[in-house]
């Protein structure tokens, strides 16, 4: 392994993470805090708790993950598009490196990113809401594992990508849509039961649940189930990511 | 010398049927600079993406300094910089910043004193703080150079460098290469300029439709195929060359003031004694007489142009 690549890709995405740092930071943290004032104050002062919980903290888990997964995918997707999209590449391709690196180096510093935007997001909901965390290393497990696997299916898109529109698309059509039906704002238990069967096909779903049991103790779905789920999409990223490494898809003629 | 690069039978098929290279020869020796001359599309870029890792061949074999550039890609890759033909660079990082990247990348320990010292040859140090965007195109281009020989490579490919360079650039390029020469870096740069590689090369290969024509010393190639041409100045022009010279297939330079002999260098008779001797007898007074020898330019028109 070539850590030294691997360490000089990391530093160079955190650099740009940096350099942005308003738009990186500031307005995550401003779309949440809307939310939380919308969701939170305006309607939330209406729902009754759910499971227990006041409808301002029972949001907070799938905000954090709405943030993440977005942010996660985005990320990714940018930093090996944007070599490609420049030319750039020429010198991740005549590098002594091999994928795994270009991977590891990529999606790392996505996911640290994301992590980063998801830590602010909790930490402003203390701002707003009272907040316990029932399982903390669950919690940052959950955490971590959504913005890595995200930040795998984010360099899949960049890498897929052949224009700036492709790369919006499945965050904007797929992602987006996923996580607002996922059970971010709501319980299932709260659906009519037609929906509650068809809403375990979203796999959102499981991560929001577990993610949600690491903070209240409760879950929509088994906690087991959201693992399995998370790892399974983890797994399935990283199988085809290999498969682009084999083939070298899109990437090397 | 030994090869430090060593091309065998690649060729490279490109989705949809183009084949830019045609089973590919080339052994460049250590050391030594070489051109690779071709017209625009003759797979001089597709020739050296291969070689550098960009593209995949399609058969043959390739290995740098020993290491077959697919199964040794690690020890291959480490000898080698690339500057590529087009601009490609990240605009909003700056120039130290992004040197410094590509020294990582290649797996080698920070080392800011030594790429200080490549940005102060290549005339970039006071631009080192500097956002690339905000550069001149002739100061980018110094920048992939910088690049280039952040690792400390041993073979250096430069494609198609001094393509829209100015004038001062190129000398500082040129300095650049005579020094790096000098330490012993291999030197492979592609050019459809042939002043070029007629001004720096060791060897010229010449390269056209995916297939490598030639490749050869210098001064051999051109004292080889290189034909002369004796130029007579006479004292007096003349109407029409006499009969007697015509086996001589001289040419009339303008208003019959001059009369030109073109001669192979390698023959074994040039006939420049005979043809003097015949001139004098057709009663000619010269006045000046000069050779020239046909520059790269003419012999790599004709090999294309035999090609073609």
């Amino acid at each position: 392994m070539n850590w030294t690549a691997v360490a000089s890709i990391y530093r160079f995405e955190m650099a740009r993470f940096f350099r942005t740092i308003t738009q990186s930071f500031v307005s995550p943290v401003l779309s949440t805090s809307l939310y939380f004032v919308v969701f939170g104050t305006a309607i939330g002062s209406r729902i009754e708790q759910v499971e227990g919980i006041s409808y301002g903290a029972f949001i907070v888990p799938g905000l954090i993950m709405l943030s993440v997964m977005t942010q996660a995918t985005s990320n990714a997707s940018f930093g090996i598009y944007f070599p490609k999209f420049i030319g750039t590449i020429y010198e991740l391709l005549s590098a002594p490196i091999n994928f795994l690196e270009i991977v590891i180096g990529y999606v790392g510093a996505a996911a640290t990113k994301a992590l980063f935007i998801g830590v602010i997001i909790l930490v402003t909901a203390f701002f707003f809401v009272d907040l316990t965390i029932a399982h903390p290393i669950a919690m940052l497990a959950f955490l971590v594992l959504t913005c890595v696997s995200f930040a795998l299916l984010g360099f899949i898109i960049g890498i897929w990508a052949g224009n700036f529109e492709q790369l919006q698309l499945i965050p904007l059509l797929v992602i987006t849509p996923l996580v607002f039906l996922g059970g971010s704002f709501y319980s299932i238990t709260m659906l009519p039961p037609i929906w509650q069967t068809i809403t375990l096909f979203n796999p959102v779903v499981y991560l929001i649940s577990g993610f949600r049991w690491s903070f209240f103790g409760a879950s929509d779905v088994p906690v087991g189930l959201s693992l399995l789920a998370i790892a399974g999409f983890t797994l399935a990223c990283m199988a085809f990511i290999w498969w682009i490494f084999k083939t070298g898809w899109r990437i090397r003629q | 010398m030994s090869s430090i690069v060593s091309v065998q039978n690649l060729r490279k098929t490109f989705e949809g049927g183009f084949e830019a290279l045609k089973g590919v020869n080339l052994e460049i020796e250590e050391g030594e600079i070489l051109a690779l001359l071709g017209p625009n599309g003759a797979g001089k870029t597709t020739l050296i993406s291969t070689i550098c890792g960009i593209t995949l061949g399609t058969s043959g074999s390739i290995t740098v300094g020993g290491h077959d550039v697919v199964t040794g890609y690690r020890a291959a890759r480490s000898l080698i910089g690339l500057v590529p033909q087009e601009i490609n660079l990240e605009p909003f990082e700056t120039v130290m910043n992004s040197v410094r990247f590509s020294r990582g990348l290649f797996g080698k320990p920070r080392n800011d004193a030594y790429l200080e010292d490549v940005l102060k040859k290549l005339s970039l140090h006071d631009k080192k703080d500097a956002r690339i965007r905000t550069l001149s195109g002739g100061m980018k281009r110094r920048v992939l150079i910088a690049k280039a020989l952040s690792h400390e490579p041993r073979v250096l490919f430069l494609d198609e460098p001094t393509a829209g360079v100015d004038v001062e650039l190129r000398k500082d390029m040129w300095d650049v290469v005579a020094a790096l020469k000098a330490d012993g870096v291999t030197i492979i740069l592609t050019t459809h300029y042939i002043e070029e590689a007629e001004a720096i090369a060791d060897r010229v290969g010449v390269i056209n439709k995916g297939e490598i024509l030639l490749v050869q010393d210098k001064a051999a190639l051109m004292a080889q195929l290189g034909k002369k041409e004796l130029h007579v100045e006479l004292t007096a022009p003349v109407d029409a060359i006499p009969t007697s010279l015509s086996k001589y297939e001289l040419a009339m330079g303008p208003g019959g003031r001059s009369l030109v002999y073109s001669y192979d260098t390698k023959g074994e008779r040039t006939g420049i004694t005979t043809l003097l001797n015949d001139l004098s007898k057709a009663g000619l007074k010269l006045a000046d007489m000069e050779t020239r020898q046909s520059s790269l330019e003419d012999i790599f028109v004709g090999l294309v142009k035999e090609t073609a």
